[in-house]
């Protein structure tokens, strides 16, 4: 027996939940966060297993295959985002470089937390010391502290469009300290070594290399799929507070009709 | 010798960005169901005004 034909309102409804779902995930996104998942097994299995040991550092080498990743995509690749969204947001009062400036800030927070954590746990077998006021740490930790300013910013309660231009200002301020960052082993003498991985370094051992690179790759897929999602989530949130001025605009001009 | 620094620098980092994850969706999926479905994706609004 042959199923019968969809209706054109079946088909509509259909439509509808395909290009609006009651989550923030897509195709694409679910696409990218199968690919992250398999990234992220295969670094747990390149870092911790078929990698050997560093000659010096031995098993504490295995931190830095997280370290340095989260490193690049935070301090790089999240918080540039930024400030390019936050450069825009000045220009174009645009709500999508608002919310996508937000987006990339947490994520890029999350992922400097886990710079520092790892950092801190390489630094106790390597240098004896847990934290040390160096400059390249100093200069790092006070972006951590700078970009979670900028998200309690986007969280005060005060008119949307001063929020946003307040934390978009703080977006580019706080760029300014990763110049510090990158070139603080340079300028001034401290415990953290320059370059860790060097890709045209010969004496990297191929497989540590291909792990480093591999952390990288990882850890960016990683970085876009959380990004994605947390976009439409502000989004959401945006929406939802519209839909909720709406409603009280709608409240008070029915009691103005009443009186 | 350092897997007792290797290990917690490991789980941490996955305990930060899963539960992070979590959240995320969890609030994402709890907003979809109070806003519009019209209104629910940015592309589909900037479809709306073109």
């Amino acid at each position: 027996m042959n199923d019968p034909a969809p209706s054109q309102d079946a088909f509509e409804s259909a439509l509808a939940a395909r290009t609006a779902p009651l989550h923030t995930g897509s195709k694409s996104t679910r696409v990218l966060g199968v690919l992250a998942l398999v990234l992220l097994v295969s670094l747990l299995a390149f870092a911790l297993v078929i990698t050997p040991p560093e000659v010096s550092q031995r098993d504490s080498f295995r931190l830095l295959y997280l370290h340095v990743p989260s490193a690049i995509v935070s301090l790089y690749v999240a918080f540039a985002i930024t400030l390019v969204g936050s450069i825009i947001y000045l220009r174009k009062q645009s709500v999508f470089w608002d919310l996508l400036a937000g987006a990339a800030a947490e994520v890029g927070v999350l992922f400097l937390g886990i710079t520092l954590v790892t950092g801190m746990l390489w630094g106790k077998p390597t240098w004896g010391v847990y934290w040390q006021w160096d400059p390249r740490l100093t200069s790092t930790a006070v972006s951590f502290v700078l970009y979670a300013g900028y998200l309690a910013v986007r969280k005060l309660d005060m008119d949307p469009v001063v929020r946003s231009r307040r934390a978009a200002v703080l977006g580019i301020v706080s760029f300014l300290n990763l110049i510090i960052v990158r070139y603080s082993v340079q300028w001034w003498r401290g415990l953290h070594q320059g370059q860790t991985f060097d890709v045209a370094d010969t004496q990297m051992d191929g497989v540590m290399l291909f792990t480093a690179l591999l952390g990288v790759i990882t850890m960016h897929v990683v970085f876009a799929w959380l990004v994605i999602h947390r976009f439409r989530v502000a989004w959401l949130e945006h929406q939802a507070d519209e839909a909720g001025l709406d409603v009280a605009l709608r409240e008070r001009r029915a009691e103005g009709a009443n009186v | 010798m350092g897997w007792e620094y290797v290990i917690p620098g490991y789980l941490i980092a996955a305990v930060a960005i899963g539960g992070y994850t979590l959240q995320m969706l969890r609030r994402g999926r709890a907003l979809s169901a109070r806003v519009p479905e019209e209104r629910r994706r940015f592309l589909a609004e900037k479809a709306d005004k073109t």
